[in-house]
Order: C-alpha cells, then sequence, then structure tokens
C-alpha cells in the first residue's frame, strides 16, 4: 500500500462526507452528521473488512476465494439459527445464545472453506467454478432450510418464526466513548471490535511471523516452498480455513449483529464487494480495511441521507432515491478493477493449483 | 561400467585416499512416468569433495535422478545410500536435514522477497514469535565473506541479476549446511565469464569438502570442471568416465549414441538488399522500464543476423516489438520497405514475417488443438482454409498432411492434440507453419531450447535453408554456441542496447562473452 | 495403396478415439446427476419426507402428462438461451455469471418496446414487425449489458467475474427502480412492481392450443444449433474458441484479442437478454420484479453440466426445467419445498465441477486433460 492510494480513499471518504454535511447542516451540526457518519461507516465496513480479510488469507497462500459471499451467507444462516435452537428450545440466556450463534457462523464458514479447500487443492477445480459452487450451494441449502424450518407446516418451529435473541450489544470503549460527539465511535458491537482486531493482528502475521512468511511463499512460488520443505498443500488448506472463519465471522454480522432476523440472499453481494476491497488494498490487511471504510462510507451515506430527505434540494433529488444512491458501492467496484487509481499486483501464482 | 563400489569403503571411517569415500550413491533408481520410463535402473554415485558431471541431453533423466535424491518424487524402485546409510527420503525436508542442498535450473527463489527471507524461509530463525531478520542477515554474510558469494540479505531477490539470484541459492543450500550440493544447469543463464566465476566458487567449495553434483549438457564445461562424467541417456546411465581420458566426440556420442556433426554445414551467403531495418527502436516492458533503448540495426536478405545476450537485455522485447506483439515507445522499423512500426502481428505476418516464438507452448500452439488447426493457425481466415467466414476442414487437413510430410513432423495423424506430441515435434509443428508461408524475413526467439539433439539439427538445417533461399533471418538466442553456428553476423545486446555487432568470422566465443557481460561499457 | 490404408486406421482410430471421449464426456454428467439425486434423497429422508414419493412426484409432475411436457419445455426455454450463454463464454475463456443482470435487463427493454412502443409511434403495429423490434431490442441490451464487462476485461484487465456480479446488482436496483416508478402498471388494483401488459401484437403465440408451449422453445432449439455451428464451423468461432483456449497464442496468431473478448461477451449476452426476452414476449407477457434472481447460477450449473458443448446445454436445461417444473407436484404429494431442488442442482453442479469425485466414487479412469475454463484474477 503506497500513500497514494490512501490519499485517494481519504479522497473520496472526504467527498462523500461532504455530501452529507451539505445537506445537513442547516438540521444538525456538522461535527454531530460527521460522528454519526463515521460511527456507521465503522459498523457498516464489518463484513466487508472480515470478508477482505478472508480473501486475503486465502489469496496470499494461493487460493481464490470467490465463495467468500456464499460463506458469509451459510454463517449468517447457521448463526442465526444456532442462536434461535439455543434460546428456544434448549432455553438459554440471550447472551449465551448469541455467542454459540457466533461459534456456530465461524464454524459453518470453515466448513464451507474446507469443501473449497478440497476442490481447489486436492480436487484441483478451477477456483473460480469451485468458489461459484460454494455461494449456489449456500444459497440453495439456506433457501431450503429456511423454507422447511420455518414456513412449512409441522416443521420444527410449527410454521412460524420464533424469537429471536435479539442482537449483540455494543461495548463502550472505557474513557474514549465517553468523550463529547465523537464517543460514539467508541461504542461500538463486538463484530466490529474483533474485525479491526483481525485487521491489525493478521498484518503482524502475514509479514512478522513464520507462518506469515510460509503462507506468503506458497503464494507466491509455492514449487520454491516446497523445494525447502515446505508442505504446501497443508499451508494452502490451514489458510483457506482460515480465511473460512473470517468470512463466516462476517457472516454472524448479518443476523446476530446488525438485525435478527435471516432472509434469503441477504448478503446483497458484500462478499463480492470485500474482493474488491482486498485487491484495491493489495492484498494487505491495514490497505483492504482502509478500501472497505470506503464502501462503508458510501453506505453510510444512504442510511444518514434517510435522515435528511426533505433537506435536499430539487436539484439533487436523485439522492432522494435509494436504487440509485445504492449503485455506488458497485460502480465503485468496478471502477476499482478498472485499475485507474492505479495497479496492484496479486500473489504470483493466485489461482493456480499446485502440481508436484 | 565403474559403479560397482563396495559398501564396506563407504563406511566414515579415517579416510585412506579420499577419492573411494562415497558421501552419497543411488543403486537401480527406477521411475516411470506416464508413456516414458525417466529412470531405467539408474547407479550413481558421489565422492566426498570431487565435482561429479551428470551429462546427457534435454530428456536424458538427470534431472529426473536429481528430484528423486532431493525428495521432490518418489523412484518406483531402488535405493538412495547417503554416507553409507540407506536413506528414506519423502521429501525435501529429509534430504535437506541429510545435508543435500540443490540449485534448481529455474531458480527456487521469491522476487518480492528479501534475500535473507529467501534463504530463511522453511528454516526460520524465530525470536520471541517474530521472524529474527538480524541473525538471519549475519549468518548470510558470514556465509557470503567466507566463500566469496557477495550477497546482501536486506536486497530484494527480484531486482538482482541472474548470476547474483544464483549465488543466493547457493547461500540458500549452504546456510541449511549442506555437504552435497546439486547444480542443475547452473551455467544455462550466465555470460562464459560469469560461468568462469560460477567454476571457481564450485572449486572453493569442493576444497572445504563440499562434494558437488553438477548437470549440464554441455561437453566443454563438463570436460573443463569436473572431476568424473557419467552421461546418462534415454533414462540410463552409459557410462562414468575420467575427463582426462575422454573427448567432445567420444561424449557426443555416448550422449546422442550415434555420431554427432558438431557443427553447422553452411555455404558462404551472398546478401541481398536489407528486408528489415530498425531505426532508433525504443520499447518499455509490461513494468513500463525501458528494456530497449534506442537501438538500430538491419537484416539483408540471404543472412543470418545472430542477437546475443544473457537473457533479460532486452531481448524479449526487442523480439515482441519486431513482431508486432508490444507497441514501440520510439524508433521505426521496415520490413521490405514498409513501415511496419506499432503495427498488429497480422499486418506483420501480411508483409512476410514468419515468426518462430521464445515459448513454444505459451505463445506458439494451442495445446489443446489438433495439429491441422495449428498448422492453420496464422491462416484461418483467409482462402482456402476459410471461405465467407466458414471454416474449410477439408483444406486443414489437407495442408496439414502435406506439411506433416514436409517437415517431417512425427504423430499419429493431423488430428492429435499438439500437447501430445514431443517438444521436438511441437517445434516442427510452428517451423512448418511459419516458414510454409512465402517469407521474406524469420524472427527465431530460441528456436531449440529444450529440445534433443536431433530435432536443433533439423531446425538448424531449416533455418539456413531459408537464409540460402534468399529470407532475412534474425536469430535470437541465449547459447552463444548456436549463435555463432549460424548467424553470418552478430549482434550483442547488453542492457538493451547493442554493444557490438561484429562479422562471426572475425569474432572470438573470448570476446563476445566480454562484451555479453558488459565488458565495452568499462572500455568504451 | 500403403499410405491410404495408414490413413484409414488412423482415421478409424480416431473415431474410435472420438468415440470413447463422447462416452465419457456422457459418463460424468450422468453419474453426477444420479449421485447428487442420491444425496439428495438423503436430505429429504433428514428432511422427513419419503424420498421415493418425493421423487415419483417430481417425475408426475415433469413428464407424467402432455400438459407436464409442455410446462417442462416452457421451464427448460429460458435455461437453454441462458446456459448456452454461459456456454458460449466458457469457450471463449471468459465466466459470465451476469446472466441474471443481462436476461433482466433485457426482458424490461423488451417489455418497454411491447407495451409502449405502439402508443408513442400512435400506430398499432403488426406482430411480423412489433414481434421482431421487442425481441431485437431484448437482445441488443442483454447485449450491451454483458459487453460493458467485456471491454473493462478486454481494455482494462478488470476481472469479468466481478464485475458481470456487479452489473447483476445494478440490473437489479434500476429494475427496482424502473417497475416501482417510471414503468410500473398504472392499474390501480396493481401492488406489484411490473410493467404493464406488452400489446397483443407483441406476443409469441403458443406452439400448440390450450398448452403454454410455445414457439420460443423451439427457437431456443435452433439458436442452440446456430451457436454450435458459430463457434465451429466459422472463422469468428475458431477465434473465439483460439482465444479461450490459449489467448497469448492468439495474439501471435494475428487474432486482435480485446475485440474477440468484446464479441464473446456480448454474443453471451445477446443470449441471456433473448431469455428474459422469451419471457416476456411469450409466456408472461410482462416484465415483474424478482422474476430474474436465481436464472444466473442455474445457467452456470446447466453450462458446466452440458460441459459447455450446445447439445449438451439442451439436455442439461431439460433436465433442469424437468426439475423445476416437477418440484411443485412433489411439493403438493410430499410437502418437500420447491427448494430442495436448488440443493440437489447445487450438489450436481459440485460433483460435475469436482469430476474427480466422482471418478473416485465409481472408480473411473482419469482423463489425461484438464479442460481450463476460466483463469485466475489479473488480465
Amino acid at each position: 500500500m503506497d500513500w497514494r492510494r490512501f490519499g485517494v480513499i481519504a479522497l473520496v471518504i472526504a467527498i462523500l462526507f461532504g455530501v452529507v454535511v451539505l445537506i445537513g447542516k442547516n438540521q444538525t451540526p456538522p461535527m454531530v452528521i460527521i460522528t454519526s457518519m463515521l460511527a456507521t461507516t465503522i459498523a457498516v465496513a464489518t463484513p466487508l473488512t472480515l470478508g477482505a480479510l478472508s480473501g486475503i488469507y486465502c489469496e496470499r497462500a494461493g487460493v481464490v476465494n470467490i465463495g467468500i459471499e456464499g460463506m458469509m451467507l451459510a454463517a449468517a444462516f447457521f448463526g442465526w439459527l444456532a442462536s434461535i435452537y439455543m434460546n428456544s428450545i434448549f432455553g438459554f440466556a440471550p447472551m449465551p445464545s448469541l455467542i454459540v450463534g457466533v461459534i456456530a457462523a465461524v464454524l459453518s464458514g470453515a466448513l464451507f472453506a474446507l469443501l473449497h479447500a478440497a476442490l481447489s487443492i486436492t480436487f484441483k477445480v478451477d477456483q473460480i467454478i469451485g468458489g461459484t459452487v460454494i455461494n449456489i450451494l449456500a444459497i440453495g441449502i439456506t433457501g431450503f432450510l429456511n423454507r422447511q424450518l420455518f414456513f412449512e407446516e409441522g416443521s420444527i418451529f410449527g410454521g412460524n418464526v420464533p424469537h429471536a435473541p435479539g442482537i449483540l450489544p455494543s461495548i463502550r470503549v472505557p474513557l474514549l466513548a465517553d468523550v463529547p460527539t465523537f464517543g460514539r465511535m467508541f461504542d461500538q458491537q463486538p463484530i466490529t471490535i474483533a474485525a479491526i482486531a483481525l485487521v491489525f493482528i493478521t498484518h503482524y502475521v502475514l509479514f512478522y511471523t513464520r507462518w506469515g512468511l510460509r503462507t506468503r511463499a506458497v503464494g507466491e512460488h509455492p514449487r520454491a516452498a516446497d523445494t525447502v520443505g515446505i508442505n504446501v498443500a497443508r499451508m494452502r488448506y490451514a489458510n483457506v480455513i482460515i480465511g473460512g472463519c473470517m468470512a463466516g465471522l462476517g457472516g454472524a454480522y448479518f443476523t446476530l449483529q446488525s438485525v435478527p432476523s435471516f432472509e434469503p440472499l441477504m448478503t446483497n453481494g458484500r462478499g463480492f464487494i470485500s474482493l474488491a476491497a482486498m485487491i484495491f488494498g493489495n492484498w494487505t490487511p491495514i490497505g483492504a480495511w482502509a478500501a472497505s471504510l470506503v464502501f462503508g462510507t458510501a453506505q453510510a451515506m444512504q442510511i444518514n441521507l434517510q435522515f435528511f430527505r426533505e433537506l435536499i434540494l430539487p436539484e439533487w433529488a436523485f439522492l432522494k432515491n435509494s436504487y440509485i444512491v445504492g449503485l455506488a458501492p458497485y460502480i465503485l467496484t468496478m471502477l476499482i478493477l478498472t485499475g485507474i487509481i492505479g495497479k496492484t499486483t496479486p500473489p504470483a501464482a493466485d489461482g493456480v493449483p499446485y502440481e508436484k | 561400467m565403474t559403479e560397482n563400489y563396495m559398501l564396506s569403503e563407504a563406511r566414515p571411517e579415517p579416510r585412506r585416499r579420499i577419492e573411494t569415500n562415497i558421501v552419497l550413491e543411488a543403486k537401480g533408481i527406477t521411475k516411470q512416468f506416464p508413456g516414458v520410463l525417466a529412470n531405467d535402473k539408474v547407479n550413481f554415485d558421489l565422492r566426498k569433495g570431487e565435482i561429479h558431471a551428470l551429462l546427457g541431453e534435454n530428456g536424458a533423466g538427470k534431472s529426473t535422478l536429481m528430484n528423486l535424491i532431493y525428495g521432490l518424487h518418489r523412484p518406483d524402485k531402488g535405493d538412495v545410500i547417503v554416507n553409507g546409510k540407506t536413506a528414506a527420503i519423502h521429501s525435501p525436508n529429509d534430504s535437506i536435514s541429510l545435508g543435500i542442498g540443490m540449485v534448481h535450473q529455474h531458480f527456487m527463489l521469491i522476487p518480492v522477497f528479501t534475500v535473507a527471507e529467501n534463504v530463511m524461509l522453511g528454516d526460520e530463525t524465530i525470536k520471541r514469535g517474530a521472524l529474527d531478520r538480524n541473525t538471519v542477515a549475519a549468518k548470510i554474510n558470514e556465509i557470503s565473506k567466507q566463500y566469496g558469494l557477495d550477497a546482501d540479505p536486506n536486497a530484494l531477490v527480484g531486482d538482482l541479476p541472474v548470476g547474483l539470484q544464483q549465488r543466493v541459492e547457493i547461500v540458500k543450500t549452504l546456510y541449511r549446511n549442506a555437504e552435497i550440493v546439486i547444480l542443475d544447469e547452473p551455467t544455462a543463464v550466465l555470460t562464459p565469464q560469469e560461468a568462469e566465476d560460477l567454476f571457481r566458487i564450485m572449486r572453493d567449495l569442493t576444497a572445504r569438502g563440499v562434494s558437488i553434483i553438477f548437470i549440464t549438457h554441455k561437453l566443454k564445461e563438463a570436460l573443463a570442471i569436473a572431476d568424473r562424467i557419467t552421461v546418462m541417456r534415454a533414462g540410463r546411465v552409459i557410462n562414468t568416465v575420467l575427463p582426462s581420458e575422454t573427448d567432445s566426440a567420444q561424449l557426443a556420442n555416448m550422449m546422442v549414441g550415434r555420431q554427432v556433426i558438431l557443427t553447422v554445414d553452411k555455404k558462404d551467403h551472398e546478401a541481398k538488399e536489407a528486408v528489415l531495418k530498425v531505426e532508433n527502436l525504443s520499447v518499455r516492458d509490461q513494468r513500463d522500464l525501458e528494456t530497449v533503448h534506442h537501438v538500430s540495426f538491419f537484416v539483408r536478405g540471404g543472412e543470418v543476423l545472430g542477437i546475443a545476450g544473457v537473457q533479460g537485455n532486452g531481448q524479449t522485447e526487442l523480439s515482441e516489438a519486431l513482431t508486432g506483439l508490444r507497441h514501440p515507445t520510439g524508433g521505426k522499423v521496415f520490413i521490405s520497405g514498409h513501415d511496419v512500426t506499432g503495427k498488429p502481428p497480422r499486418v506483420m505476418t501480411e508483409t512476410g514475417l514468419a515468426h518462430i516464438p521464445e515459448d513454444r507452448q505459451r505463445h506458439g500452439l494451442v495445446m489443446s488443438y489438433s495439429v491441422a488447426d495449428n498448422m492453420a493457425l496464422c491462416d484461418y481466415y483467409h482462402p482456402p482454409f476459410s471461405k465467407r467466414g466458414v471454416i474449410q476442414p477439408k483444406a486443414l487437413d489437407e495442408n496439414a498432411r502435406r506439411l506433416i510430410s514436409a517437415f517431417d513432423v512425427r504423430t499419429p495423424s493431423p488430428f492429435v492434440n499438439a500437447g501430445k506430441l514431443s517438444g521436438g515435434n511441437q517445434q516442427k509443428v510452428i517451423v512448418a507453419r511459419e516458414l510454409s508461408r512465402s517469407v521474406k524475413l524469420v524472427i527465431a526467439n530460441q528456436p531449440t531450447r529444450g529440445l534433443d539433439v536431433g530435432s536443433i539439427e533439423y531446425i538448424h538445417s531449416v533455418i539456413v535453408k531459408m537464409r540460402d533461399n534468399g529470407a532475412a533471418v534474425l536469430l535470437v538466442s541465449a547459447e552463444l554456441d548456436e549463435i555463432m553456428a549460424l548467424s553470418d553476423r552478430i549482434a550483442v545486446m547488453y542492457r538493451g542496447q547493442i554493444v557490438a555487432m561484429v562479422e562471426t568470422k572475425k569474432s572470438t566465443r573470448e570476446q563476445l562473452g566480454l562484451w555479453m557481460a558488459g565488458a565495452h561499457v568499462e572500455t568504451a | 495403396m500403403a499410405k491410404s490404408a495408414e490413413q484409414t486406421t488412423s482415421q478409424s482410430h480416431d473415431l474410435r478415439q472420438i468415440l470413447r471421449a463422447s462416452m465419457d464426456a456422457l459418463l460424468v454428467p450422468l453419474l453426477a446427476v444420479l449421485t447428487a439425486m442420491i444425496l439428495g434423497g438423503l436430505v429429504i429422508a433428514f428432511a422427513g419426507g419419503n424420498p421415493i414419493y418425493a421423487y415419483l412426484g417430481l417425475f408426475q409432475g415433469a413428464f407424467g402428462s402432455t400438459k407436464a411436457l409442455s410446462e417442462t419445455a416452457v421451464w427448460a426455454t429460458p435455461y437453454i438461451f441462458a446456459g448456452l450463454a454461459v456456454a458460449l463464454a466458457f469457450k471463449g475463456g471468459l465466466f459470465n455469471i451476469g446472466a441474471e443482470g443481462q436476461l433482466a435487463f433485457g426482458a424490461v427493454v423488451s417489455a418497454l418496446i411491447g407495451y409502449a412502443l405502439p402508443d408513442l409511434l400512435g400506430i398499432s403495429l403488426p406482430a411480423i414487425i412489433h414481434i421482431p423490434l421487442a425481441v431485437g431490442g431484448g437482445m441488443l441490451a442483454g447485449a450491451l449489458w454483458a459487453a460493458i464487462p467485456g471491454a473493462l476485461k478486454a481494455y482494462t484487465g478488470g476481472h469479468e467475474v466481478i464485475n458481470t456480479i456487479m452489473m447483476n446488482y445494478i440490473a437489479l436496483n434500476m429494475t427496482s427502480f424502473l417497475l416501482n416508478a417510471p414503468m410500473k402498471d398504472p392499474n390501480p388494483l396493481n401492488v406489484v412492481a411490473r410493467t404493464p401488459s406488452i400489446a397483443e401484437s407483441a406476443r409469441i403465440p403458443p406452439l400448440f392450443e390450450g398448452f403454454r408451449v410455445h414457439w420460443g422453445f423451439a427457437l431456443a432449439l435452433l439458436v442452440a444449433f446456430l451457436v454450435w455451428w458459430l463457434l465451429w464451423k466459422t472463422t469468428l468461432g475458431f477465434e473465439i474458441r483460439t482465444v479461450g483456449a490459449n489467448p497469448d497464442a492468439a495474439k501471435y496468431a494475428g487474432i486482435n484479442v480485446k475485440r474477440t473478448i468484446v464479441l464473446t461477451m456480448a454474443l453471451s449476452g445477446l443470449l441471456a437478454g433473448l431469455a428474459g426476452t422469451i419471457e416476456v414476449t411469450a409466456l408472461n407477457y410482462r416484465h415483474e420484479l424478482g422474476f430474474s434472481v436465481g436464472y444466473g447460477f442455474d445457467a452456470i450449473a446447466i453450462a458446466l453440466l452440458g460441459k459447455t458443448h450446445p447439445l449438451g446445454v439442451v439436455i442439461a436445461a431439460i433436465l433442469f426445467g424437468a426439475m423445476r417444473n416437477g418440484a411443485t407436484r412433489m411439493q403438493f404429494l410430499t410437502q418437500i419445498p420447491v427448494d430442495i431442488i436448488s440443493v440437489i442442482q447445487a450438489l450436481i453442479l459440485l460433483l460435475v465441477a469436482a469430476e474427480a469425485i466422482i471418478r473416485y466414487l465409481y472408480r473411473l479412469r482419469a482423463r489425461e486433460e484438464r479442460v481450463v475454463l476460466t483463469r485466475g484474477w489479473g488480465g
């Protein structure tokens, strides 16, 4: 990640913030708008950050993973399902139910990742097709089970969705959260805090530890790693599964932190957008996080503009239309992939099965 | 046959004679790959402190044998005995712990890693959970000083010239305390002078007790440096000989299994007017670095101009610019007087260019296509191969049958996929396709790399024939011997410039080698 | 004499090889379907259903009557088009995950031409003009929608996989916007996001009186043949396949790789657009929000199950159509939700993609060559 790239990120974020501040400034003080935007941005960037970290673990080890979307969706469903089972059937309190839900989400991400690893490493299936299989399988299974368990007569939950144990409560960072106005930024829910911590942990692991050195080696030149006695397949399996855990935690965001319910297809392309964040962040954790924040800002703008609908001038009427404003992340993704903001280089052996 | 050493002699007892102290022995090694018996009951041994050359053609089974010893593959049958004990080598980990190190032909280095990271990979020093780069750097500096290897631990490997990268590979083996070092075709990427340097390092290593297996297909090098030479052919060991008791002709005979004509039969050339004219050409590579700077030259009809140079001095980008694959950033290119600067490949071929690309499998052929389709790969779009946008299979078939017999392509039928043919026959498919058109200019890039001697001789004879028929030939090759055998004039490329242009008759190997190493920079 | 004898042996050798290869090509998909059905049966049993009843219901619903057959053909029609779209792109080395968006965009444009054009011109159009306009407009819209990621791939290296997915979401947002506001059916009773009905003159008639199967099905079969002809008999097809098999060699051979990539994507999008447009003009007579969801992934499964060959695509599409069609009857008989079909189809795709699993399960000999359908990141 070069500084120019961070500069571009800062500029885009500043412009998007500026739009909201300009529209809302007569009703709400700019500082309040900015902190509200910041808090929302950090929160909604969570699944993107975790998705991008998932991509980084996989692709640094040389396995392309476009199944992140499916892994997140499956994790969102199974995490939610586990929390409901704990809460409604086994009668646990909401908090332990939610924690079990998060664990179940991470595990189901890992399980789907294991399948992706088997397909791409052992069976040497084209990795993009393998990832597509994961996506389709996740849509099929979650759709079927969602219907079968909740909406069919005679199903376990008797044809109606039981009450979910709610969402994860936010954690106030001591002292910082008490700062007036800006304090809101430090009042975040646990998965968001975990995601930010994982960005820095991943950075350290990748660039300062033996694990990271070996991971990057099998992603750059697997044969070279093999000749110095590194088990390429094992490194790749492990990293893909770790990546699956990241995607799983990202999936938990949707049903355990954001809203207490599941809808088919609710990940809505976030898994794919996080790949764009990973690419724009040049396969580095901190860069990918910064890029996720850009997408987060676009989404935060959409959310925050809802408060100021009446203040939008007639010339800017399109900003009232959530379908139009909602296009921003997708168009941004396509722009990033054109490389007009600077080309990045993937690991040299990314997507290439290793044949001895 | 000289393999029947007694096992008892290999015991690490006080040595009476250094030569008989065997550190590594391969016995009855057999390895079958789909369709090829790569090693057939191979016996081989290495004595302490010797340089043992393993000589053979491409595909003779040398690399397979070494990959088996190094643990990259497992033999079907046979044993590897290290320091008198039968060794169970299942992976490179095992061979490394037995003190075996290998410098592969294609370097096993990661360009985006530093020298220190590359060296420590797989054998990392850890301090408080993190990589200890400083300790590793200190150890590299120490090894580097001891053997005169000159490796900077903090440099990025991708930024180093090839010669230095090779030294990093040697440091890698010494860092792991290797006592047996396998060098696989180490001189392929070096200038003659750099090769001399490598030989000095090899002698230094053996003086300190390291034993070296030196894999090569170059007779002269084996004769120059080896203590013993073992020749392999078609997966078998033919013989082990002493350099003092043999000569090039005998070795060549053992390598190929028949008498080999070591020189190319070539008449004096009658050069006509220039077909290819290059003026002040500059080209950038994919990283946007200018790798060809203001190059000017011409090639006349009826002559071969050879471009000599160590790989990576701009030859690839130059030939890409001349064949329309890369847009030049400056200068002009003319073929038969037509300005073709920056024109796409199709315009070039229609102007009379034939191109034999450097990487035949990647650029020259579609491996999943039949021989017939590959033979029409450049001409599929016009009659007789297609009419009004519709492909004419009969014409493709006839064309293929004609070329298969004219160019002696060994294939079961025209419908077989090109990927199923041997390397030599794949190259013949390309040569047949390219040279069967009406051609004024031939650009041949590494036309014989990786081929067997029979195919090399054939390709050479075709190139000479094209020249005798009046075509202009630009030959780019990293093999100085090939350049000297085929060319009428030789241009030497160094760091993107043509630093010398001489008549072949008036040039010497040594002088060319100096130019290739950039000696003009100091003298000029 | 000897020479010609040798030639015939080599030819008959080739013929045997081709036969063996096509047997082999058929065997794996067949076994994959079988295995997926068995696994699906286990899921059904696990969910408390009777798999045998379920599959009987499925078969009955799909093939049990002339009406069932007609409905299967109706379901199969868009699958054939969309499957061909993905298969054609695969042949050109491109992975078009965007059939869904191209289909939706094609359907919207086709519906617009279908209901608005006569009013706009102030005349009623004859069917012979109106149908081709509606169908052609939809095709072009699909082609355009796919050509954008195609051009981005060719000229900037932006990977088509992510870009076609992004184009899906953009298409979904745009159609949501259009169908909720400017193009919404103005009928005061309507609460759904959908267009008004298209004019009678833009409607493709049914094949047989009293059945829903329409001329679009016949068109699909014809188009499948045309795609085969294009790919294997024309110079354009040669170029598309060469770029797909080895883009570097294609460039060396003088093929304009960038233009071919854009063209391949456009043709692929054209076929996907056709899937949407036929649904509008021959079946639903309008476009309704959400109808396109799922087609993109189904099309990938069909293309892979059909081994990216047009004939294979037709067979796979009919199979998928039969499953979707029969599922309703299955649900009626056994209370197993139709969504089980998505699971079975995903399993089919999984097993077709990972041939090695099938080969291992049934102890089949491995094929020597690996077919490369797509390439990694970077352009």
